[in-house]
């Protein structure tokens, strides 16, 4: 099956034509809004392409993560390092940050597949790795320690080290995203995206039909895991520092999980609505909280979208979006 | 080994067992609600901390030491619970782990940020009178608010214990939990009865709270070390196994003094993670739970 | 006439294996819940395996599946060892097996639970649809191919899991109370579809039944296990009339 027809079969020709539209907007929009607004963009479109990367494990796969910032740190680490020490760019940088990430997306789900841990039990592990690696960062002085991990941020822009402004990183997570969504349907389109979904229903008798199930499901943890430390390396040059509080910490896990949740696990616009209401309504909330002098208002907003995300809507905002609107007769 | 360094050791082995007594008092009340609905309690620090704003607020505006206002904490707590496993909790049993487990993240949200908007970042401790009182057994000093916490966690332990095994609302519980369908053959409420367990547990953290906060002043930022602190010890110490959380609460408690003396403090999760790790993976049903928990 | 060419459609693969158990055991932290069942099936031979509720038949079939490890004995596919290899490997190997409680790919379309089977033999999706497709129509199930799986009926589901398994074009097709559920008619339909998939391909088929009109019906030969043991071989009249089966049988309504 030619890529084309992979990525087309199925479309309708209307659902084509809007995101061909959506694309064209995003596109120039950069020269008609205002610094904020960009701001915000960028930040949705890096949830939607982080949320896209961690719901190949979840949404296709079927295995609840909580420790993605391990991927994201290391991603940004590894880069940020061999760029902070060696002068390495970025993009050639992210290789390294991939197979990192990869490596530790691969012994975590080993220990945890081989081991028949599900559910909560796996979570838990997932946790509990981001949480020893976060703690041993604090101690690990090549990557800055504790104290973090800064940028050369006053030198002139070099879009090959991801030095430049606010418009240089948006193209760059733009692009991102659009891959993001493009791989994910071409995934969905394949042996492979196929066997993962079979897991996810039902691992007993997708072995059953021949689903090699720890192989598979490897895969599904070191993609997503390769695909989140580019979210990783972006982060890390984009707000030239790290530390391994906030990049590893659980916040940043939770963080990760909230957009596809809430848009639509599994599905494909899932992340991508979910990111832009999360972060659009969370901008609201957050002003509201700076107005009124009161902190944590932002995360009392996420934490009550959660509630009524999971008691009203399990499948998440876009199934239901999708019903209103028209578009596509099952979640994609 | 000097006998300095023996003393200096005993001496954080001891402190780490008191301070141990709280954490397992706090493990308790996830045991009562993991280990017996297997409700994934994604809130429990955040509840812990609550209880100890609570025990501080008694004791900044009303002068109310927290030993006293315990009891009052526990009791609201319980009332709580109740309504929230009654409410919010109770339809989500049957659903798949990772919706209920997001339901409590919600609840954990909101509780923690809540926190953080009522009181602010900055942390709150409380001095009791006998904040600088100390008992000597031989060489060892132990620290009278500490040691006066960890009583106060032996005496609701226990309470507890005579709760699950001499009152019959406590042995339905654990009827129900060994089997849900043939307690609702017999005609036991199941669904009160789970309402109870985890006002139960919430009862238990909130008193866990009020005495931790005469040890360390409470932060936000707090609220998730502990939830994980809490799984990390059910886990370990063994589901379903009061005598697993109060034993896992005192090696945490004790790993934790002594990384403090050894090593960097900051060493000490990675012990409790790493720990956790190795029970996941080669004896999930803890050192001391039963197997096929 | 769709339903004819379908049949010609992928079925080359799907000629019969010889199915040997030899000596085969199986404990439970010491419940022997298996003990020294052995027996051939002969390819293209359609057998059924029967005995009380408890008797062990379905873990006598999961060791051949491969979702247990014998603790002794062996199962061989055409004198090839398959005892010990893991559910994909034997699927891989030729043998395809149904669930005593169904398990449909829920949230999956009929026609996405059928082509994961079929992706096992054809990497192209495409072509794997088509496999999909093809068997579908054999099992009258193509009209309802974009329904949700969850949305079947129980007879339906039963029809998807067979399709589902035959999917991956076995030469061994291991049938866990098929009929379970259905009512009389559907039997005789389900019956007739396999009398004529076997008279077609050739294809072996080794059934856990409790509904002895399909028994009957379709068996060459009949195995009766009770408690973890092989108690009688024969034909289905042979059996029926055997003192040692009724025994089993008649003792249970017995105690009951």
């Amino acid at each position: 099956m030619t890529i084309h027809r992979r990525l087309l079969s199925g479309v309708a020709p209307r659902t084509l034509w809007m995101l061909m539209g959506l694309l064209a907007l995003l596109i120039v929009a950069p020269h008609f809004i205002d610094k904020y607004a960009l701001s915000v963009l960028i930040l949705i479109l890096y949830f939607a392409y982080v949320g896209q990367a961690w719901n190949i494990m979840m949404g296709f796969a079927g295995e609840l993560s909580l420790g993605h910032a391990l991927y994201a740190g290391l991603g940004g680490y590894v880069a940020a390092g061999l760029f902070t020490h060696y002068g390495l760019g970025p993009w050639a940088g992210v290789f390294a940050a991939a197979a990192a990430a990869a490596l530790a997306g691969a012994i975590v789900g080993y220990l945890g597949f081989r081991f028949s841990l599900a559910g909560v039990y796996f979570a838990l592990l997932t946790i509990a790795f981001g949480e020893f690696t976060r703690i041993a960062f604090d101690h690990l002085d090549w990557f800055g320690g504790s104290a973090g991990l800064f940028l050369k941020v006053d030198v002139a822009p070099n879009p090959l080290d991801l030095r430049g402004g606010p418009f240089l990183f948006y193209y760059v997570i733009l692009a991102l995203a659009a891959a993001a969504f493009v791989l994910s349907r071409l995934l969905l389109e394949s042996r492979l995206g196929r066997y993962w979904l079979a897991i996810r229903e039902d691992a007993e008798a997708a072995q059953a039909v021949g689903v090699p199930v720890l192989r598979y499901k490897l895969m599904a943890v070191m993609t997503s895991a390769a695909l989140t430390s580019l979210a990783g390396v972006w982060n890390a040059f984009y707000y030239n520092n790290l530390f391994p509080e906030t990049a590893f910490g659980i916040g940043r896990s939770i963080e990760i999980t909230l957009a596809p949740i809430i848009g639509g696990l599994g599905t494909l616009f899932g992340p991508i609505v979910g990111a832009v209401v999360l972060t659009g309504m969370g901008e609201v909330f957050t002003s509201l909280g700076d107005t009124l002098g009161i902190p944590g208002i932002k995360q009392i907003f996420y934490g009550l979208a959660l509630l009524i995300i999971v008691m009203y809507r399990p499948a998440g905002v876009w199934p239901w979006l999708s019903e209103q609107l028209g578009i596509g007769g099952r979640p994609r | 080994m000097t006998s300095d360094f023996l003393l200096a050791l005993a001496q954080a082995i001891t402190k780490g067992l008191l301070t141990g007594m709280v954490y397992g008092l706090m493990a308790l009340g996830l045991s009562v609600i993991f280990g017996v609905m297997r409700v994934v309690n994604f809130a429990h620090g955040e509840m812990m901390i609550v209880g100890m704003y609570l025990a501080w607020a008694g004791f900044e505006y009303f002068q109310i030491s927290p030993l006293v206002s315990l009891p009052l904490i526990a009791v609201l707590f319980f009332v709580m619970g109740y309504a929230l496993q009654r409410g919010l909790i109770s339809p989500f049993i049957g659903r798949p782990e990772h919706q209920q487990f997001l339901l409590l993240l919600g609840v954990a949200l909101i509780l923690v940020n809540i926190c953080l908007a009522v009181v602010g970042p900055d942390s709150h401790g409380i001095q009791l009178d006998s904040q600088f009182d100390s008992y000597e057994i031989g060489p060892l000093v132990l620290d009278a608010v500490r040691l006066h916490a960890a009583i106060g966690a032996i005496v609701i332990a226990g309470l507890l214990w005579l709760f699950f095994t001499r009152t019959r609302i406590g042995k339905s519980i654990r009827a129900a939990a060994d089997n849900n369908m043939g307690a609702l053959v017999v005609g036991l409420n199941v669904r009160r009865l789970y309402a109870v367990t985890f006002g139960v547990g919430a009862a238990c953290v909130g008193a866990a709270g009020a005495l931790m906060i005469t040890i360390i002043p409470v932060t936000p930022s707090l609220a998730a070390e502990y939830t994980l602190l809490a799984f990390v010890i059910v886990i370990v110490g063994g589901l379903g196994s009061m005598t697993g959380a109060l034993a896992g609460g005192l090696l945490i408690g004790v790993s934790e003094a002594v990384a403090g003396l050894l090593a960097d403090p900051s060493l000490k999760s990675m012990f409790s993670f790493g720990l956790l790790i190795l029970v996941l993976l080669l004896r999930p049903q803890g050192l001391l739970g039963k197997r096929g928990t | 006439m769709a339903v004819r060419a379908a049949w010609h459609r992928g079925t080359a693969a799907m000629t019969g294996a010889r199915l040997e158990l030899i000596e085969l055991g199986k404990n439970f932290r010491g419940l022997r819940a298996v003990h020294n069942v052995s027996f051939t099936v002969p390819a293209g031979a359609i057998h059924a395996l029967i005995g009380p509720n408890g008797a062990g038949k379905t873990t006598i079939f999961n060791m051949i599946a491969g979702v247990y490890r014998p603790n002794a004995g062996t199962v061989t596919l055409d004198g090839r060892i398959i005892s010990g290899q893991r559910p994909d490997q034997v699927c891989a190997a030729g043998v395809g097996r149904t669930f005593q409680l169904v398990k449909p790919f829920k949230g999956l379309s009929v026609l996405e639970n059928v082509t994961v089977g079929a992706l096992h033999r054809h990497r192209d999706l495409d072509a794997a649809r088509q496999s999909a497709e093809a068997i579908l129509t054999r099992l009258r199930l193509h009209d309802r191919r974009h329904h949700l799986a969850e949305s079947l009926t129980l007879p339906d589901r039963k029809r998807l899991e067979v399709a589902r398994a035959l999917a991956t074009e076995p030469r061994l097709l291991l049938l866990d109370e098929v009929m379970a559920g259905l009512r009389p008619t559907e039997v005789d339909v389900m019956v007739a579809f396999l009398r004529d998939l076997n008279a077609r391909t050739g294809l072996t088929i080794l059934l856990i039944e409790h509904v002895m009109r399909a028994v009957m019906a379709l068996a060459a030969e009949v195995v009766v296990v009770s408690y973890g043991e092989k108690i009688a071989q024969g034909t289905p009249q042979e059996i029926s009339r055997n003192p040692a089966v009724l025994d089993v049988y008649l003792g249970e309504e017995d105690a009951a």
